[in-house]
């Protein structure tokens, strides 16, 4: 178990270094010149540009750069944006936003989801079941962003049940509604998969024995079905978490949401390389940690799993 | 312990929600929550908040609020003194500044001479890399070459000091209100007499506003002004402070506005140009800005790499084909349909807001919509010499300009004979901009027109036409050159009566009008709207709302 984790974590070393460096080279590929974007329609004195080029080592080979790069990264410093702010401290004001809003819209995705589907598979061919396909399949054919303005327009402006952005207080009240924007973008993949997950396991022997044993239905679905089917859902809500932990930019804009992708987004549009290649480093990062964790899960919900080396 | 595993599973989750959620138990209040707080939208600041340091919106609307300088402008651009008691000079070139007496920044110190002359010398040196440096181009020591101290500035006594200029400049006093030129208080220097980054993350200024807290700016979300109560110039504020919250999705804001929970809005997205008037009734704000559009055609192409691409827009050919492009293009109609009336046509090459301007300058009609005339002028240049090739308008995709592009260009192929107009779009802006920008070589790379424009610094005639079109200019991309354009400028330049000055320049826009050096389109409206909870809010002429007047019902 330990040598697994440790082999897993070496691996992740060279995944992440390329990584860097496959994101630093798109961002210095990117056209366009930022330190002049800076002065918008205005044209800026040569000398200044030239100052400001070196102070950002923008006149530098390509290759020069990402060293500069890898040295502030080992020793611990990501940078600096071109406001000053050191992206360190961009980091841990953006994280916390983002995660909470993550775990938020996963948790309302796992109730509903392995609720909806757990039914659904039970009653499988029943109205419910029909049902839940139709609604699920209405939810994974709309973009979030329609998703996102509907729930913005109808339940917040219209009926003023939830506040219409979130802004500077990201506290868990305010971050309801994207979070739940979010799960409902994911939900159906996890209804689907719940419910055929609960029908295959509802076939197998040891169900049937369960049952004759003389058991209850309640406990043969609590302990025998029910945690045998969660085996590939919860994969799925790693996985998800995953990619919301690194930003779900579409929502946390229309949102006003000051996490991740917003401000990796901004980045972006700005051309400021340290504080894109720091984000997407530690994103990168993240999702390597979410997927050792989801494997390591695994063997706690099948015993039959046993990671030796 | 059977059910050890999916408890297990079931805690972790519990314990790691909790630890989540925790951390963000510490939130403030809501946006306007405090009562007589107006909020209203902004951006993250590109940069600490130095003034001379600070080209931007974001940080502009910031700096305004929180500095005051010698002057400040009413709504329609008049110069009103702020903390000036006078500014006088008697040749037009060297001046003297009398300062209030009292007069204080929020912590207490008092402004004096060294304030204001500090805060200017560091912004000029240029090894500090001031993005407004070239602001202190025209007083006496000022070098872009290497640092050089101004010494043109010298301090007669707390009060008062002397400005030298390197030459007449009679709207220099019209200047003193942009922001570059406030000043700073002790605690803004380190040892060497430069401005630190520190005190831009937390700057003490003496204007109407003063940051809320030391937590106040919280980046990436908001920043928290409340009023300075040792203001006590014009700008004294009719509120309680002001709640500046980052957005980086305008329709976030508008969402934001239509439910009240933001009380000014200042920009729209664009899809809510359509319906903002519906929306809002008469809470919806649209005037003209002092943002002027264009195109620009080169006019020298000396500095192109690519000198045959602008061969027919020289000489007299050029003169015609400029004009016959003018008259071809129907401002009105794309101003209606394309922007839904949020931009107004252009009849001259400044802004409506700015004073001195005026709508019936001779030679403004080759802006008129005339295909008959733009036919005529077009076959009168294919006399001199046919036309040949194609025609683009350089644009970049990130700012919503397709629409206008398109729209302009259509009006050119349906009205001029052969003339194959077409947009070429560059993803951003800073692809564009590079290419029209001298290269390392001193050579511009772009090989067709660019789309071109200009937000004043400051409420003069002169803003709009001295840096874009005098010769050799800082913003003269079109590398236009005409010795008429720059002795009028000059004269209007050194004339002490500022009507006299404007008529100057009025003249000075009359040869732009023969020459085109850049196609005027239309004035950018400034646009948003304001909250049932506010009223008294009006725009000045730099687009931004005067916060100082508002005030809660």
């Amino acid at each position: 178990m330990v040598f697994y984790v440790i082999r897993r974590i070496l691996q992740a070393i060279p995944v992440l270094i390329g990584t860097t460096f496959l994101i630093y080279f798109l961002v210095f590929a990117m056209p366009g010149d930022p330190v002049a974007a800076l002065f918008g329609d205005k044209q800026p004195n040569a000398e200044l540009l030239k100052a400001l080029r070196e102070q950002y080592h923008l006149n530098e080979p390509f290759i020069v750069q990402y060293l500069y790069y890898l040295r502030d990264v080992v020793t611990g410093n990501f940078g600096t944006s071109f406001s000053g702010q050191s992206v360190n401290a961009v980091l841990a004001d953006t994280i916390p936003v983002t995660a909470r809003l993550a775990l938020m819209a996963v948790i309302i995705e796992m109730i509903v989801g392995v609720a909806i589907g757990l039914v659904a598979g039970l009653r499988k061919g029943k109205l419910f079941d029909l049902s839940s396909l139709v609604v699920s399949l209405l939810f994974l054919s709309v973009p979030i962003f329609v998703i996102a303005f509907i729930g913005q327009f109808g339940l917040g402006f219209k009926l003023g049940l939830f506040p219409t952005t979130v802004g500077a207080d990201a506290s868990i009240p305010r971050l309801l509604l994207p979070a739940i924007v979010l799960a409902a973008s994911l939900v159906a993949v996890n209804i689907r998969l719940t419910r055929g997950s609960v029908i295959e396991t509802l076939g197998n022997d040891f169900v049937r024995t369960a049952f004759s044993k003389g058991l209850s239905r309640g406990r043969v679905i609590r302990v025998h079905v029910l945690r045998n089917s969660l085996i590939p859902v919860t994969t799925q809500l790693g996985a998800d978490f995953g990619i919301l932990l690194v930003g779900a930019t579409v929502t946390e804009g229309i949102f006003n949401v000051p996490g991740v992708g917003q401000t990796l987004y901004q980045a972006i549009i700005r051309g400021e390389r340290p504080t894109v290649v720091s984000f997407v480093t530690v994103m990168v990062l993240f999702y390597l940690v979410v997927n050792i964790v989801i494997d390591l899960v695994y063997a706690v919900l099948d015993p039959r799993i046993r990671y030796v080396k | 312990m059977r059910i050890s595993r999916m408890g297990a599973i079931v805690g972790g989750i519990a314990l790691a929600t909790t630890v989540a959620l925790a951390g963000c138990a510490t939130g403030g209040g809501s946006n306007g929550a405090d009562s007589g707080v107006i909020s209203t939208n902004g951006s993250e600041p590109q940069n600490p908040l130095i003034p001379t340091n600070t080209n931007e919106v974001g940080g502009g609307k910031i700096l305004d609020a929180i500095f005051a300088g010698l002057v400040y402008y009413e709504a329609d651009g008049t110069p009103v003194n702020d903390l000036a008691e006078s500014i006088t000079s008697t040749d037009q070139q060297n001046y003297t500044v009398k300062i209030k007496s009292g007069e204080k920044f929020s912590n207490g110190e008092a402004v004096t001479s060294d304030s204001f002359i500090n805060a200017w010398k560091d912004g000029a040196l240029l090894s500090n890399k001031r993005l407004n440096s070239y602001f202190f181009e025209d007083i006496q020591g000022f070098s872009y070459d290497a640092d050089s101290d101004l010494t043109g500035l010298k301090k007669v006594d707390d009060q008062t000091f002397t400005i030298a200029l390197n030459s007449k400049l009679a709207d220099f006093p019209l200047r003193l209100g942009y922001s570059a030129f406030y000043p700073l208080p002790k605690e803004a220097f380190d040892s060497n007499g430069q401005v630190t980054k520190a005190f831009g993350e937390n700057p003490v200024g003496n204007g109407p506003y003063k940051l809320a807290s030391k937590t106040a700016w919280q980046h990436n979300k908001k920043i928290d002004l409340t009023t300075n109560s040792s203001y006590t110039g014009g700008r004294k504020a009719d509120n309680k402070g002001l709640s500046i919250v980052f957005y980086s999705d305008l329709g976030a804001a508008y969402q934001d506005l239509l439910s009240d929970n933001l009380d000014v809005l200042d920009a729209l997205p664009d899809s809510a140009f359509a319906n903002f008037k519906s929306d809002l009734g008469d809470r919806a704000i649209n005037t003209p800005g002092a943002v002027f559009q264009s195109f620009t055609i080169p006019s020298n192409t000396a500095n192109y790499t690519d000198q045959t691409a602008f061969a027919h827009f020289q000489g007299d050919e050029g003169k015609l084909r400029r004009a016959a492009i003018s008259h071809a293009i129907d401002r009105d109609t794309i101003t209606e349909k394309i922007f839904d009336g949020t931009r107004t046509p252009a009849v001259d090459f400044t802004s409506p807001t700015i004073s001195g301007f005026n709508k019936d300058i001779p030679g403004s009609d080759v802006l008129k919509y005339d295909p008959d005339e733009a036919k005529k002028l077009w076959a009168e240049a294919d006399a001199i010499s046919p036309w040949s090739g194609s025609f683009s308008i350089a644009y970049n995709t990130d700012g919503g300009h397709k629409g206008w592009v398109d729209a302009v260009c259509n009006g050119l192929n349906n009205n001029l004979k052969g003339m194959d107009c077409s947009g070429k779009a560059y993803p951003t802006f800073q692809q564009a901009r590079q290419l029209i920008s001298k290269n390392d070589a001193g050579k511009r790379d772009i090989t067709t027109a660019f789309r071109s424009g200009w937000q004043a610094d400051y409420p003069g005639l002169f803003n709009f036409l001295g840096p874009l079109y005098a010769t050799n200019a800082s913003s003269n991309d079109g590398d236009y050159s005409n010795a008429d354009f720059d002795n009028l400028l000059k004269e209007g330049s050194s004339e002490p009566d500022i009507d006299k000055a404007n008529a100057k320049f009025t003249q000075a826009e009359e040869v732009l009008f023969k020459d085109l050096p850049a196609i005027p389109l239309w004035y950018q409206n400034t646009v948003g709207g304001f909250s049932t909870k506010v009223e008294n809010v009006k725009v000045g002429w730099n687009s931004v709302p005067i916060y100082y007047q508002i005030t809660k019902k």
